[in-house]
């Protein structure tokens, strides 16, 4: 027994390991299933999982779908009879998901870099052994694409960092992040919608509305967007 | 009308949840014990998804502008209309005038009024459910406060005698297919999820320990305490989505149950998830008691799935014969 089968053998959540070109398929109670992209955090994968979303919310048994990053959510409006067959069918739906592209509008976001709210900025330099300015130009240098949305309403996960100031999320979260804030997660950007606890790096602020329930749709971003940000203020 | 008497922090309107928006990061919310709210609501002939309060902090009052029929169900609030006893998961006439007093639970947490009609807040994204972190939906997206006055959808008010009539509680009705707490302990049925195997031999101890629901635990999530279960290796996961029921395990060890607000997105490794038709019982654990997980499987929960179905189905079937059975006698 290779340790591939013997991983699959003592964990029945997990329904099938990722191989070569496979995806993880494992569930999270009884009726949502997780497919996970093999490979990079890159965007051919995301075009695929983009695919792949598109195919399955057209089952007439999922109730919802939520893309992301690098990974699909498939929600069932009922625990299904045959699990093994719900599998059969998204590993299939992935062997013919071909990447596409999401018609995306581009959003320009100003943001004052450093200042008050940046309070993360000098770990950022000291992790990158960079200084402030060149990581507020790498930063506002980049091109983003909207991946997902999640964790708070219309909050957006953005691809594109220069790998030069990856940083990792903080163990300790900040308590009280303000809303705007701008912030590095690892290898993603985004900007918080919500004043709370936050795990991401404050960099900057920026003044932005990003969701309104009254609003048709509610979010601003969407997947395949992308998003720039304009230095307006640097307050270093 | 109905206007709010008395109430602590935390009480607010929910309906079965939003639907359809998990993907732009908005959470379901909607009742933590979704069992009693439909129940409350099938006994006054409602939409079984009708809005009604749900009342976590107690006590609470208030007072009834216009006759109506209402159910409470859920918590064992010992409810008193004008300081008479009101019978749990019973529908029941009242007048306008009347109060209702909702007194601390002894055993469970949560209780749920439901009114003939539903409550007439203005749905927000397909549903009237509040949501507390978004700031909408309910009423003004807040939680009630004394004086607060809320409306209560026109329904034609069918046949309900005085003595009103009730529903056998899901505990008694289900105890066949729902495991009993052993010495206090809520046993709860969890599959294992994504990353199982990654917790070793040390996975063994989430279902042979008993787990205590910490003071931290709200409708977003109950934390658990006792004794952590670690990785072999930290690890960091590419955000995916969650639901309702998701065991997340944060850095240090002790579970996460992501709850009826639960975050749409998660980068925790997940331990396990609860069965979805295990997750009303566990929104009537009370702060400070225990759980325990149980090691389940689809078929299983399944099985407990047709016969909450089946529990249902009976009472959408009985209540109209029983209120105009007994709509008549009283009108002899």
């Amino acid at each position: 027994m290779t340790d591939m089968q013997a991983t699959a053998l003592s964990t029945p959540g997990l329904i099938s390991p990722a191989l070569a070109d496979a995806p993880k398929i494992s569930v999270i109670g009884t009726s949502a299933y997780l497919v996970e992209a093999p490979g990079d955090f890159d965007l051919p994968t995301q075009r695929r999982i983009w695919a792949l979303a598109k195919a399955v919310e057209t089952w007439s048994e999922v109730r919802e779908i939520v893309p992301g990053v690098t990974n699909l959510l498939v929600i069932l409006k009922q625990t299904p009879e045959e699990p093994d067959e719900v599998e059969a069918r998204l590993r299939r739906e992935w062997d013919r998901a071909h990447g596409i592209d999401l018609a995306g509008k581009t959003i320009e976001i100003p943001v004052t870099y450093g200042g008050e709210h940046a309070t993360d900025l000098a770990a950022v330099c000291d992790f990158s052994g960079l200084n402030d300015r060149e990581v507020v130009r790498l930063h506002s240098e980049g091109n983003y694409t909207v991946f997902a949305l999640g964790s708070a309403p219309g909050f957006g996960y953005l691809h594109g960092l220069d790998p030069r100031i990856y940083m990792p999320r903080k163990t300790v979260p900040s308590l009280r992040m303000l809303k705007g804030t701008v912030t590095i997660g690892g290898m993603q950007t985004g900007v918080s919608v919500l004043t709370g606890p936050n795990g991401w790096n404050s960099i900057g602020f920026a003044e932005l509305s990003v969701f309104d329930p009254a609003r048709t749709p509610p979010a601003l971003l969407a997947p395949g967007d992308k998003v720039r940000f304009l230095p307006e203020r640097i307050e270093l | 009308m109905i206007e709010v008497l008395q109430t602590g922090p935390l009480n607010t309107v929910q309906d079965l949840g939003r639907f359809g928006y998990r993907n732009i990061g908005v959470t379901s919310s909607g009742a933590m014990d979704r069992l009693a709210l439909t129940v409350g609501n099938l006994l006054l002939g409602n939409e079984e998804g009708a809005a009604a309060l749900e009342i976590q902090t107690f006590p609470f009052r208030l007072r009834f502008e216009k006759d109506t029929v209402v159910a409470v169900t859920g918590a064992d609030c010992d409810a008193r209309l004008d300081g008479r006893p009101l019978p749990p998961w019973w529908a029941m006439p009242v007048s306008a005038g009347q109060v209702l007093e909702l007194s601390t639970p002894l055993q469970s947490a949560r209780a749920y009024l439901c009114l003939v009609g539903g409550l007439d807040v203005e749905p927000v994204m397909g549903s009237r459910s509040t949501s507390l972190r978004g700031g909408f939906g309910g009423l003004e997206g807040r939680f009630l406060a004394a004086n607060d006055r809320l409306s209560i959808a026109e329904m034609q008010i069918s046949a309900v005698p005085d003595g009103g009539f009730g529903a056998m509680p899901p505990e008694a009705a289900l105890a066949a297919h729902f495991p009993a707490p052993e010495d206090g302990v809520l046993l709860v049925r969890a599959i294992p999820a994504g990353e199982y195997a990654l917790f070793g031999d040390e996975a063994e101890r989430f279902w042979t320990q008993t787990w205590k629901i910490s003071s931290q635990s709200d409708r977003t999530g109950y934390r658990l305490s006792g004794a952590p279960i670690m990785l072999a290796s930290p690890m960091e996961m590419r955000s995916h989505g969650v639901v309702p029921g998701v065991v997340q395990m944060p850095p240090a060890g002790e579970p996460i149950i992501q709850m009826s607000d639960a975050n749409t997105a998660g980068g925790y490794p997940k331990i396990a998830g609860v069965a979805e038709v295990d997750l009303w019982r566990l929104g009537q654990a009370r702060i400070g008691s225990c759980i325990r997980f149980i090691r389940s499987d689809v078929a299983e929960a399944r099985a407990a799935e047709q016969a909450v179905k089946s529990y249902l189905d009976d009472i959408r079937r009985t209540v109209p014969m029983l209120a105009q059975a007994l709509g008549a006698m009283s009108r002899r």
